[in-house]
């Protein structure tokens, strides 16, 4: 089954707009996606009709909303392959990275211990292990990227020791749109008696991902990325390790009895989740994972592995364009560089076309100090871009080029 | 010229491409860093007074093209200035990129005013003139905030 973008596309009326007098072509999923109709609606209609407190009324609006947000949890779980009991809701990705940092971390790392990553990491992926490494003594140690833009597992493999206690890596670079092969990383991780961090952000909106045939240990993602609202997210851990973990902030919601004399914590995932939770964005994430599903994300890979098939195809013979990231497998963006224009000249260049990318690191300083580039120029698709845009896209990278050019 | 050409103009890509006074003087009073966090852009400008004025001004740095044409650009505008005078060009430079009419005194640096349209890029062309104040700010508290001509 192939999509209909030209119907998607209705459903996203952001993509009506102009933007410095040219049609909005909209390359800049990767930071941070549109929304259809259907999760706005599904938001508003949650204010209107049903809000109240979760979890603790005795009142019909809030036995509604804690069933919304409660059904929230199954669906974004199911999405992912998973249970709802291992499926804690956060405000983004890096809160995900965060609370395990912070409460799996402080409680089982020791000086001397290790967290290993990749040098591709976005910083959301790395600066939390950093912050609890230097609190606990351990050590984060840096491996690089094959020529593929995935870990280099011999340099894991030699880079795994006892001390090893997390593996952390991503499961699609936001640079490189390379793909991680996550089993083969967790079957190493596991034998060195290590647990596996998997950072999904990239990876949740354009790939089918089932996180027991990946065999990691954590899987984070974010919604805004995937349709859904920002102030958001989703971390999923297999429910033995979430028990075993202290909460992350104490508050309502999360504990099951407060004396002055000593709290007990409620289980997981209530656990992690002190606080009036975000549940007009609990909602409008399950109506976004519901609209992908509606959609089909084997569908959603096709597209996206054809649009930037084109893209490649069209960039690759244009003189002083230089593609950064994997000749193949790159998933839902290209990544490049040209010479002799800064990144941020390229992108407000575009804008001036209307054409919306990124530019400068992406989060991503050292896997552009390995690369040896200051820094890069981003475009990103999803289901609601079309071929046509690319194709405008690279006709304004051309004009931008050739502008330059004229004046060099 | 294009959507492009207003920005991006023959004297702008110029600048960036051959500034002026892009080099490490043997002898300077004080090297002053600016750098813009959010996009990389960052510049060390190299300044020494001379009896009030300004007489050395160079810079070396890294970034954009607006970032590098602006430094460019503003070591031209105020070398030989009193700091007072130079401060006051900032003044006007920074007006201009916030969309206000240019002051004639900018002179060649009237060439960023297409920047003001770009909310986004502001800060790499204000990166040498932002730099230039704190810089002259910090001469002027070494020399015990005496000078009285640092506006």
């Amino acid at each position: 089954m192939t999509l209909d973008a030209a119907a998607i596309r209705s459903d996203f009326p952001v993509l009506e707009r102009e933007v410095n007098g040219r049609p909005l072509v909209f390359l800049d999923s990767a930071a941070s996606s549109q929304k259809p109709r259907q999760v706005v609606e599904a938001m508003s209609e949650y204010y209107y009709r049903h809000h109240a407190n979760v979890h603790r009324g005795a009142h019909v609006l809030s036995v509604e909303a804690t069933a919304l947000y409660e059904e929230a949890r199954a669906a974004v779980a199911a999405f992912v392959g998973a249970d709802p009991s291992g499926l804690v809701f956060v405000r983004n990705a890096t809160e995900a990275v965060n609370l395990v940092a912070a409460s799996w971390g402080r409680t089982h790392l020791e000086a001397g211990d290790e967290v290993v990553v990749s040098v591709a990491e976005h910083h959301a992926n790395i600066v939390p292990w950093q912050m609890v490494a230097a609190e606990t003594g351990a050590v984060v140690r840096p491996v690089g990227i094959d020529g593929a833009g995935r870990i280099d597992l011999g340099a894991l493999r030699d880079a795994l020791s006892p001390r090893t206690r997390l593996v952390a890596t991503f499961h699609v670079s936001n640079v490189l749109g390379s793909v991680n092969p996550v089993a083969e990383v967790a079957e190493l991780a596991h034998a060195a008696g290590a647990l596996l961090f998997v950072d999904g952000a990239q990876a949740a909106p354009h790939l089918p991902v089932d996180v027991a045939a990946l065999g990691c240990d954590f899987y984070a993602f974010s919604a805004h990325k995937m349709l859904g609202p920002t102030g958001i997210g989703a971390l999923w851990a297999r429910p033995e390790l979430l028990a075993g973990m202290p909460p992350y902030m104490g508050g309502g919601e999360m504990i099951s009895r407060v004396t002055f004399e000593g709290t007990t914590f409620a289980p997981p995932p209530k656990r992690f989740e002190a606080g009036t939770p975000s549940i007009a964005e609990a909602v409008g994430f399950a109506a976004a994972v519901r609209y992908l599903e509606a959609v089909g994300m084997d569908a959603v890979r096709r597209h996206d592995e054809a649009l930037v098939a084109r893209a490649l195809e069209r960039l690759r013979g244009m003189p002083g364009v230089t593609l950064v990231g994997p000749e193949e497998g790159r998933v839902g963006l290209v990544t490049f560089v040209v010479d002799g224009v800064h990144a941020h000249d390229v992108a407000t260049a575009l804008d001036l076309h209307g054409v919306a990318v990124r530019a400068g690191q992406h989060c991503a300083q050292p896997l552009h100090r390995e690369l040896g580039i200051a820094a890069s120029t981003r475009a990103s698709f999803y289901l609601y871009n079309e071929p046509a845009e690319v194709d405008a896209f690279a006709d304004a990278l051309a004009a931008v080029l050739a502008h330059f050019a004229a004046f060099a | 010229m294009g959507i492009l050409g207003d920005l991006y103009q023959a004297a702008v890509l110029e600048h960036s491409r051959r500034p002026r006074n892009r080099y490490r003087p043997d002898r300077y009073d004080l090297a002053y860093p600016g750098v813009n966090p959010g996009c990389g852009d960052e510049i060390t400008l190299y300044l020494a007074l001379d009896d009030g004025r300004v007489a050395t001004v160079a810079f070396e740095g890294e970034g954009c093209a607006i970032s590098q044409a602006s430094a460019s650009l503003m070591t031209e505008a105020v070398k030989g200035r009193t700091a007072r005078e130079a401060l006051a060009l900032a003044e006007d430079f920074k007006a201009m990129v916030r969309g206000e009419e240019p002051a004639e005194r900018l002179g060649e640096a009237r060439v960023l005013r297409g920047v003001s349209r770009l909310h986004a890029r502001v800060k790499c062309a204000t990166l040498p003139w932002v730099t230039l104040e704190h810089a002259l700010a910090e001469l002027d508290a070494a020399d015990g905030g005496a000078a009285p001509d640092t506006g």
